[in-house]
């Protein structure tokens, strides 16, 4: 295989490997370009016909050379080869290939391209079922291959900034946008999605106030640097969003990429243009490529595609092309699609075919046949307009162009250089002269097109696809686009839209402007999925609350689990769950369960109308208690629905502490200050949210008040002074300390409420003060255990979003309430008044066997089943040594007593309809 | 991602804020002389109208709600003043 770089190969000194076979490089080189120095013309097949494929273009445009990359042992797939840099010990992997690009075993998919036209696997596979075919049809298709080991850590910053003037792209018309801001004093960013600046000054000659191009470019850059200015190479703008965010994903050499959210006061898109492919028969064979490619990879590479080339062109801009391949000693032949061709090209050319299944050996021109092994295509330029239209910006149709431009500026955004159709360095740079020729000719496919001429090269979609969405009628862009994939994929058409869309003008005879685009949304680029998410994954993604008991309870044996977002101990002891579950519940009904719940809300309402703001809030009346008494209630949303339930505690006429499930506090929160910023007079109420600076450790259980009394907390436990749903203050380690007795096990119980600061030694204190009582360590399982041997409700798991407080039985407030609270006109609309509402209620099993959570109540009518409800929990009670569960059953609460059927996943169970409480109805125990 | 104007906090990311209402809209009570029509119109109508549009927005860092007004289809925010001393 012979070099195809120009001058020494001294510098190629990185070594890879391409399909297996060893290669070196150089270390200015992306694996495109040391692939072509090599001499490598296949690098991958095609996605449908498995057709051999080589690399087409330079940059974020290349359709074909899609490559998976081993690098330290890590594989990431579907790369291009174009915009990856070459890095010494790659190891790089066609894709779509097996086993290698080179001898695709499925090549042969290609000799049944006529059987296999668009939608052909829709129409194909329907009988009997797609899913029988589904996976030999996957295993297939598909690109690079997911390496499950690659797992890369979650370490991708994200960056937000803002700037006066954002500038898109570090060609020239985007260096002179960032010049001229940054002498106007203008804090400016210019981000250029290439290593270099210098946009076509890299790779095209030019003279700029007297010096070379380049110089110029790189002049100004430093210039911008110099001023302070930020200037980031390989940095890709991918998205604009609504007021001038942008989002740049930045490759930063040995680091991870970076996000960056930029708010910019200006926008400059400088993005440039892409040149497109021309259409003609076999136009997708390895070795022809875009003429603008061929220009880099000889200026930036040394690299000559070929030595005998023919250049197929519809303008003026592919002379320079030619020319410059000439220097470096190929011999061109110009086929000049245009009658007016220059000296020494073949004018009126017809690309009649292309000789040569793996590289091409010879172009048919006009009836004659060229030996050649390189065949280049300008087919004129398409601006890059993407980010102009993810604004919103419209485009209109410039025919002198043959390419669709920015029909008007969006205030804030502007778009300049090629990007708007502004091919000539003068016209870019504003100093007047000679316009660089353009002159195209656009040749647009034609409805009596011969052969197999490929539009998109990526998705295998040819000019008898569109015509066979013509046909079908899907003539609209959009449904050409889904019915065919054209311009879908990684390369979202880049190179194919311009011409698929002329195509189908051309089919139905409609104008170009009349067929108009696709809709263009972000990314421009595919952008890895971890640059996105940034830290937000794994145990980031939704992050958990954390006990400040946590490392107590850890040395105590808890076993964690997370319970409305915080992370809590489920049981203590040993993995067997439920064993320690039960010895835990066992205890708390015997002696004293120790249970952290730190977690409960703890929510003061303070202020002269801090009564009337809980009781709208409540659905039970709170304002009316005595100081130093607590409240069990529901709260409603608006449409009559428990939104939680609670205990409140008042302390005086204008305190209160309302106390909600774990994983309610934040919405609880809000809802109060929405009503109190809405409906009261927000000087006369506070909100504020004081769950964390305290911890509650509750002891319940027959020996809670003897271990409370031994704690000493100078608080007089006697019946009287403090009964069930009351609360005094006391003292613990000379910090304040609220004994509340509310009670969720049905026994006695106490909360002991302190400062964060004491949790620690109140637990030292308790579990000293239970040693002679047999005292446990309670997990939450044991505590829901508890609570479902009294039915007490858990929202949320026994309620669902139609749930009243009358299903519950709880009647009363919405029968004798006089004012208004939240949701109480709902809880009298039809809907909420009907007979045959689901009610909460216990299920008697019979026999041993557990109802699983979800099983379904049925009866039957007219011989067919229908749900009459559900089971909303399950367990098996220690105490009454017989499986309980609690439900929510149609007209539950008139039908206690029967028996019904229950059916789960084919299987059948029948229960009694109970009262939820099959522990202790009279409630002794609460005070034994 | 759209900049909104807290009164109180100055201009943040669209992520903090949260919709709570258009503006002007009245809650029908007392309940016993509340139809169904009118009930079910305060639950659930919208205006949304395209275009200009006054809405009560809460900003969720600070915790305070404020008049908006902004333009459904431009996404131009128009003006933010607080609820009180406001014609809110």
């Amino acid at each position: 295989m012979t070099s195809h770089r120009i001058g020494s190969i001294a510098s190629e000194t990185l070594r890879f490997t391409f399909d297996g076979t060893r290669y070196h490089g150089r270390a200015d080189d992306t694996i495109a370009s040391a692939l072509l120095a090599n001499g490598v013309r296949v690098v991958g097949r095609s996605f449908k016909y498995h057709r051999p494929r080589g690399i087409m273009g330079y940059g974020v445009e290349e359709p074909n050379a899609l490559v998976d990359v081993t690098l330290n042992g890590v594989t990431t797939p579907n790369l291009r080869a174009t915009t990856e840099q070459l890095v010494d010990g790659m190891a790089v992997q066609s894709v779509n290939a097996s086993p290698v690009a080179a001898s695709d075993r499925n090549g042969f998919i290609d000799r049944f391209a006529q059987f296999l036209p668009a939608g052909f696997y829709y129409k194909t596979f329907i009988w009997p079922d797609w899913h029988r075919f589904e996976p030999s049809i996957r295993a297939m298709a598909g690109l690079g291959r997911l390496d499950p080991a690659n797992e890369p850590p979650a370490n991708n910053p994200q960056i937000a900034a803002f700037c006066d003037v954002l500038v898109i792209g570090g060609g020239p018309a985007g260096l002179r946008a960032a010049d001229q801001a940054s002498k106007a004093g203008k804090s400016v960013m210019l981000v250029e999605d290439g290593r270099e600046v210098g946009g076509s000054l890299l790779s095209r000659s030019a003279e700029i106030n007297g010096q070379p191009g380049l110089e110029w470019a790189l002049q100004v850059a430093a210039a911008l640097q110099a001023a302070g200015q930020r200037v980031m190479t390989d940095t890709t703008a991918y998205g604009v969003y609504d007021h001038n965010l942008v989002a740049l994903w930045q490759r930063r050499p040995g680091q991870s990429d970076a996000q960056w959210r930029v708010r910019a006061k200006e926008i400059v898109v400088a993005a440039g243009a892409i040149e497109r492919p021309l259409i003609f028969p076999d136009n997708d064979r390895p070795g022809i490529m875009l003429s603008d490619a061929a220009l880099s990879y000889l200026a930036r590479h040394n690299v000559l595609v070929g030595r005998q080339v023919v250049l197929a062109t519809n303008n003026d801009r592919a002379y320079s092309v030619a020319d410059a391949l000439r220097r470096a000693g190929a011999q061109v032949t110009v086929a000049d699609l245009r009658s007016g061709a220059r000296e020494g090209a073949v004018a009126n050319a017809r690309i009649e075919a292309v000789h040569g299944a793996k590289g091409v050996e010879a172009v048919t021109i006009s009836g004659k046949r060229i030996t050649a092994d390189c065949l280049l295509m300008a087919g004129g330029l398409t601006p890059s307009v993407h980010l102009h239209c993810q604004a919103g910006g419209k485009l209109r149709y410039d025919e002198t162009i043959a390419a669709f431009v920015p029909h008007e500026n969006l205030p804030g955004l502007k778009v300049v250089g090629a990007a708007a159709g502004q091919y000539s360095l003068n016209e870019i740079l504003g100093v007047g002269g000679e316009a660089h020729p353009y002159a195209i000719a656009p040749a647009w496919p034609q409805r009596d097109a011969k052969g197999r001429q490929w539009v998109d090269f990526q998705n295998d979609v040819t000019v008898k696809d569109i015509a066979l969405a013509e046909r079908e009628n899907f003539r609209s862009v959009e449904h050409l686009k889904r019915y065919t994939t054209l311009g879908m994929a990684t390369d979202q058409g880049k190179t194919s839209n311009m011409n698929g869309l002329a195509t189908m003008a051309a089919l139905t005879g409609q104008t170009i402007p009349q067929t108009g685009t696709t809709t263009y949304r972000p990314p421009f680029v595919p952008v890895p999925f971890g640059v996105v998410a940034g830290r937000r994954r794994g145990e980031f993604f939704n992050p958990v609350r954390r006990l400040v008991l946590e490392r107590e309870h850890r040395q105590s044996g808890a076993n964690f689990r997370e319970y409305g977002g915080w992370l809590r101990p489920a049981w203590f002891g040993g993995a067997n769950g439920p064993a320690n579950i039960r010895r835990e519940a066992m205890a708390a009904r015997t002696t004293v369960g120790i249970l952290d719940g730190s977690p409960l809300g703890k929510i003061e309402v303070i202020g002269p109308d801090a009564g009337a703001l809980v009781d709208y809030n409540s659905y039970n009346t709170l304002s009316n208690l005595k100081p130093g008494r607590i409240r069990y209630g529901f709260m409603l949303t608006e449409s009559g629905v428990i939104y939680d339930d609670g205990v409140t505690s008042k302390v005086s006429d204008e305190h209160y502490v309302v106390s909600c499930s774990s994983g309610h506090v934040a919405g609880v929160v809000a809802r109060l200050e929405e009503w109190r910023q809405d409906r009261f007079d927000p000087s006369r109420v506070f909100v504020h949210n004081s769950t964390p600076q305290w911890a509650t450790l509750t002891a319940s259980g027959p020996k809670a008040k003897d271990l409370v009394t031994a704690l000493g907390l100078g608080v007089d436990l006697n019946d009287a002074a403090l009964p069930h749903m009351a609360f005094a203050d006391g003292s613990f380690d000379g910090a304040p300390a609220r004994v509340s007795r509310v009670s969720f096990t049905g026994d006695r119980s106490y909360e002991i409420t302190v400062p964060s600061t004491k949790a620690a030694a109140l637990l030292a204190a308790m579990g000293e003060a239970g040693k002679p009582l047999d005292a446990v360590l309670m997990g939450s399982e044991a505590l829901l255990l508890l609570r479902a041997e009294k039915g007490y409700v858990i929202a949320g798991k026994d309620t669902d979003g139609t749930t009243m407080p009358h299903d519950l039985g709880v009647a009363g407030p919405m029968q004798k309430r006089q004012n208004e609270y939240v949701g109480r006109r709902s809880l009298f609309t039809e809907n909420a008044q009907r007979t045959d509402r689901q009610h909460f209620i216990g299920l008697t099993v019979e026999g041993e066997q557990m109802l699983p959570v979800g099983a379904h109540g049925v009866e039957r009518v007219n011989k067919k089943r229908r749900s009459i409800g559900f089971v909303t929990s399950s367990y098996n009670s220690p105490t009454l040594n017989r499986p309980i569960a609690l439900g929510l059953i149609e007209r539950g609460m008139e039908r206690k007593g029967e028996v019904i059927d229950l059916v789960h996943l084919g299987q059948t169970f029948r229960a009694r309809i109970s009262d939820p409480c099959a522990l202790d109805p009279d409630g002794a125990r609460l005070n034994a | 991602m759209q900049l909104f104007s807290c009164p109180f906090c100055g201009p943040r990311d669209e992520t903090e804020f949260l919709f709570a209402a258009e503006a002007g809209k009245v809650r029908p009570e007392p309940a016993p002389e509340v139809s169904a029509a009118d009930w079910s119109k305060y639950l659930h109508r919208v205006s949304n109208p395209r275009g200009a549009t006054r809405e009560i927005w809460v900003h969720q860092t600070c915790g305070e709600y404020f008049l908006m007004e902004r333009n459904t289809v431009s996404h131009v925010v128009a003006n933010t003043q607080p609820l009180r001393g406001g014609e809110a």
